[in-house]
This record gives C-alpha cells, structure tokens and sequence, in this order.
C-alpha cells in the first residue's frame, strides 16, 4: 500500500474503533438500545479488503456486526449513529437498529441477523449483477460461524456451478457467540472447507492491513475478471464479547491480552512511524481529532434528531401503495 | 377468450413478462430442460435460455435466497417451490428476508420476487408431501398471499405479482394444474387485493379459496336443488391482506357463514374470517359462522384415512344444513 493510502487508513480505522468504543458507552447509558455488535480487533479485515475493491461501487452485504463496514462503504457515521439511537434521520430510520443498517446509494446491501442468512442473499446479488453485466462484485462479509449454516454450503454449491461473481470473506474470530470454533466446528480452517466446490481460497493474517489487502488483491481480480467466485478467510479476533450481555467468560483474559499485542491499529501505527510517515504525537493527536469529531457532530446529530413518528408505524411494511394501485385493484393502464 | 389449463394459464403469464422484461427471470428444481413438474414453464428454457430459466439444485433455503438477493437489484425473479411442503426450508429467507428487508431498511430497499409453489393435497402422498400451509404463509408482516382457484386468475394474479413491488406468495394446487377456464385472450392483470364473488345469493355466504371454492360452488348447487338455500360463494383470492369490505359485505347481505379451508382449522383462514366477521358485522349474523376443515393430523397415506382427513363439497352442505337447523 503507498504511504498516502496507508496514512488514510489509518484515520479511518480509528474513526471505526472510536465510534465502537462511543457506541459501548452510549449503550451503557441507555442510548442505545437491543443488541450491540462492537467490532474493534477486526478492523483490518473490513478496511484491508475494501482497500482492495471499490467501495461504494461493489455491493457489500455482511451480518450483524455491520456498523464499520457501513462506513467504510461510505455511509455516514453520524447517520449510523442515529441509527443506533433510533432516530428518524438514521440510515434506515429507525425502523432497523444496529443489526440493520443499510445505504444502498453506497451499495451497502445490509445488515443481517440470522447467521448465514446473507449468503444466497450475495450470490444473488451477484447474480443480478452477471444479468445486467456491469463490472461490479458482491462481497459477503460473515463470520465463521456462519459456516455451519446448511445455506452456507447451499450457496458455495449454486456460486461456483453459475460462476457467480462474489467473493466471499470469513472474517474468523475463533468464537461463535460464546462458543469457541474448536468446540463447534470440525475444521478449524475455514477455507479448507470450501475445496469440495472448486472455489478457489486464500488465508491470511486478519490483523495486518497490509497482509488482508495484498490477499485481498488477489481475490477481488479473480472475481472481477469473470472467473467466479472466491473465499478469503482473515485469521482475527473480536475484543469484546459477541454483544454487550455476553461477560465473556468462555475465555481467558490472557488469550485476550496475546491479541491486543497484534492490534491492528497499532500494527499500521508502528509501521508508518518507523517508515518516518507518523509521530507518536501526530497518532495522539489524531485519536483527540477523530473523539471530538464523535462528539460534536456524531453523537450531536444522533441526540438531536427526531424521534420516528407512531402515525408512521406502519409505513415501508409495503411499497408505497398508490405507486402498486394498478397490481393491487388490477386497473393497470 | 381461450379455454385453457390452470398450468397454461400459469405458462403463458411467465411467457409474457419475461418477453417483455430482460430483468424477469425464473428458477426452481427441474422448471427447465425437464419442463416443470407440472408444466407451469414449459418451453421457457428453449426461449430464454439458461441464464433466465434456472434449473437450481434442489437447494430451497439457497435458491429460494438467491433469488430474493437478485431482486434487491431489480431483477424480478419467480421463485418455483416444487412442492409447498419444501418452502419449510425457505421460510427463513421468505419471511427474514424478502418480508421484512423493506422495513427494516427503512425503505431503501425491496424484494420484489414472486413465490409459486404447488400447495393442498394431492393422492396418497403421505405426510411430508400433503401439508397444507397457507396460514403459515398468513400472518407475515410485508408478504402478500394471493392463491388462484381457476386458470384466470392463475393468469392474472401471477401477472400482478411478477409487476407488484411486493414480494408475492402465490399458493396453487397441486390437483388444479389440469384444470380448464377460460382466460382473457388480452393481457389481464387480476387484483391482488378483494374477493371475487363466484355466485350471487342471498341466504348464506359460503367462503372458500382456491380448491375449496370448488367445494363450495357445488355445495351451493346443492343447496339450492334440493333444499331451497341460496348461498353466496365468496373467492377469497388473497389471504394476506384478507378482503374485510367484501368480507363484511356479504355477511351483512346473507346473515349466515360457513367458511371451507382445506388446511387444518386451528389459527387458519377460517379462525381469521370469523375474527373478521366478529370485528365488522358481529350484530348482522343470525347464527354463529362455521368452519369446514381438515383434521389435524399427519396427512395418512392409507386411501380411506386421507379422504376422512380432508372435506368436500358434502361437509360444505352439511354444515350449512347445520346452521338451518335441518341436519
């Protein structure tokens, strides 16, 4: 990666790892409310692979885990934030909350509760766009977990025989909920399990953006030069616990402490200061930069929308009804 | 107006949407080289190709996904479940996805896809091919359900699905795919809303929908041959939105219900018509409104246990002599 990007990079990592931290504490304080995904740990994964594709041109769809991945596509923090509040001017009104956000003007296609439910939803992605013959890639973003899902191997089977352009990435964490990946799952590398459909695969380091984005690389050109699909797993690690009511107890705080010594802000930090591109201070600086920006127009914004009006309720269950008349009363024109 | 088979009826509407829309696409296990199972997009394959008509491996939870993942694009897919007993294993994607994704995206996105799938019981197919289940499909918040009872409205209501926003659960029959109508030589779009009235009368309004609209007109010859009743026959096409003016109007005209459902009675079409009669008109009925339905069994394989478990047009008239007091 050239220094500018990297430099980039890095100030919107710790744009993702301060909005999570904010997020926690406006949990905390009753702001927030349901449940809460944090990310930081796996930011390298988001960042490194969407360094690689095209953000706001590629389709992105993931998880529940979904605010930093949002962001990255382009969505607006403040309107993520909102979200989370619960507010009207959120990205999806209100009406979704953390496990759905969704800005399909950036192409990102949502977020999604039921592991493993967005895989077929990308490969269809992915078919539309084979239809239609545009240049982009579906990316499906899911943790490892969702791989013991029946519709995972439902989708792996349908992608590779149709030749589908999206690239899966196995963001893999080594827990599902509170359950590790050796206790649930039979092979702990998950692209290993993707060979019994001919899909080519790749393993990388999750921590080091420069590693996910040369893997990345690869990946994304395969996929966008026609030849199918694709699945990147990223070896990475989630801080917190899998939501806010999980206290973690299915793990030992020295496991913890191992990962944040390969933090993967701090990874990108130390390199770019030893390249002499960065000073300690100017990192510090930074970090005060990216909290005031939080709070004064992040959090600001989200406390002082407005709430979804009751009248609205049952507004977007349907499509906008006078829009349908002709479909619904069958007086087409 | 031809006099056509529901299946052809089914075909034909495929045919022209997909001649007039590169974007209209259909899938489902063995729709193309084979034909379809009962013939629904016959010579499809032939005409648009592999990338259009898509032979899926029998996948449903993973077809039936793709296809709602391509109509967040805009592509409009009709997603064939070869049997109603197998969307079980797509209801996630049904109901998680298409269903609620317009909700919960606050609007930004849609899922305009249509699911056909051949509902109600055929002959001795046993439990896990026989369900019916179309007041599983009822209650779901943003999905509509439109159920055809005669090759018109197969025509008419596929049309409108496949050109509505909403995504559009179509339950057909399994023993209805034979079965001739007339269809408007012009296009035609069927509303997905209301009822249709398929006989006019005055003393008792018989509800059915798709197969048991049969049940029901023939109990009305019955009842008007042999024992001077005149029963109103009330199609119910679409069973979500449920029509409550049509509903209401009829009752309110006719005093008396009796509503036929070939699936099981509990929380099903006939619980949520009375609740609807309750709701509009509680005070016009002069006797309190009867269901007609199927035991709650495990559909038996065993000839004799099957035709017990399932009603007719027999049960329909007894009831109906039931609330005249003459039975």
């Amino acid at each position: 990666m050239k220094i500018e990007d990297k430099k980039r990079v890095l100030r919107e990592m710790v744009l993702h790892r301060r909005f999570e931290e904010r997020c926690y504490q406006a949990y905390i304080e009753r702001k927030i409310g349901g449940f809460l995904h944090l990310y930081p740990g796996q930011e390298a994964c988001c960042n490194g692979v969407m360094e690689a594709a095209r953000p706001g041109h590629d389709y992105v769809i993931t998880g529940y885990r979904d605010h930093v991945h949002a962001i990255k596509c382009g969505a607006d923090p403040k309107e993520v934030m909102a979200e989370l509040y619960g507010k009207e001017t959120g990205s999806s009104k209100g009406r979704g909350g953390s496990m759905h956000i969704f800005d399909t003007d950036k192409r990102f296609m949502g977020g999604y509760a039921l592991v493993g439910g967005p895989f077929p939803l990308a490969a269809g992605i992915a078919k539309a766009i084979q239809l239609k013959g545009g240049d982009e890639i579906a990316i499906c973003f899911l943790g490892d977990a969702a791989n013991n899902q029946g519709v995972f191997h439902e989708t792996l089977n349908m992608a590779a025989l149709w030749k589908l352009p999206v690239l899966f990435v196995c963001e893999n964490n080594l827990y599902g909920i509170g359950t590790s990946i050796e206790r649930s799952t039979a092979v702990v590398h998950q692209h290993k399990r993707v060979a019994a459909y001919n899909i080519p695969a790749d393993e990388c380091d999750g921590q080091d953006i420069e590693v996910v984005y040369e893997h990345a690389r690869k990946a994304v050109d395969h996929v966008r030069s026609g030849n199918g699909p694709f699945f990147l797993e990223l070896m990475t690690y989630r801080y917190r616990g899998h939501s806010m009511s999980d206290s973690r107890g299915y793990r030992s705080r020295e496991e913890e402490e191992l990962w944040k010594q390969r933090d993967p802000i701090f990874i990108l930090r130390d390199r770019l200061i030893k390249e002499g591109a960065l000073t300690m201070a100017e990192f510090e600086a930074l970090e005060k930069e990216t909290d005031a920006y939080i709070e004064n127009e992040v959090i600001k914004f989200s406390e002082e929308s407005p709430e979804p009006r009751v009248e609205d309720l049952e507004k977007y269950v349907f499509a906008d009804r006078e829009t349908q008349l002709p479909w619904l009363t069958g007086k087409a024109a | 107006m031809a006099n056509i088979m529901y299946w052809e009826a089914i075909q034909r509407a495929h045919d022209e949407e997909m001649a007039r829309d590169p974007l209209v696409i259909c899938m489902g296990e063995d729709i193309g080289v084979a034909g379809g199972t009962y013939k629904a997009t016959k010579g499809l394959y032939e005409k648009y190709g592999p990338l259009r008509v898509m032979d899926t491996p029998i996948s449903e939870g993973g077809f039936t996904g793709l296809g709602i993942g391509a109509s967040f694009l805009g592509v409009r897919p009709i997603i064939e479940i070869m049997s109603v007993n197998f969307a079980w294993l797509a209801m996630d994607q049904m109901f998680n996805s298409a269903a609620k994704v317009r909700y919960m995206s606050g609007g930004q996105l849609t899922a305009p896809c249509v699911f056909r799938s051949a509902g109600g019981a055929a002959h001795q197919l046993g439990a896990q091919h026989s369900a019916r289940m179309e007041k599983v499909f009822m209650g779901i918040a943003g999905l509509r359900v439109v159920t055809p009872s005669n090759p018109k409205q197969a025509y008419g209501l596929l049309k409108s699905a496949i050109r509505c926003d909403d995504p559009v659960f179509i339950n057909e029959h399994e023993l209805m795919y034979n079965m001739k109508g007339e269809v408007p030589d012009g296009e035609y779009f069927h509303p997905l809303e209301g009822s249709d009235i398929a006989r006019a009368g005055t003393d008792v309004t018989l509800f059915g929908y798709n197969i048991s609209v049969h049940w029901c007109l023939k109990a009305a010859e019955i009842l008007d041959k042999q024992y001077g009743i005149s029963a109103e026959v009330v199609d119910l096409y679409s069973l979500s939105p449920l029509d409550r003016a049509g509903i209401k109007q009829s009752v309110s005209k006719t005093h008396r219900a009796v509503i036929a459902e070939e699936d099981e009675a509990p929380v099903g079409v006939g619980s949520e018509v009375i609740a609807i009669i309750n709701e509009e008109c509680f005070f016009e009925l002069d006797a309190a409104p009867v269901r007609v339905h199927s035991a709650l069994v495990p559909q038996p394989y065993n000839h004799t246990l099957e035709k017990a478990a399932i009603p007719d047009h027999e049960d329909v008239v007894k009831a109906v002599l039931k609330i005249f007091g003459k039975a």
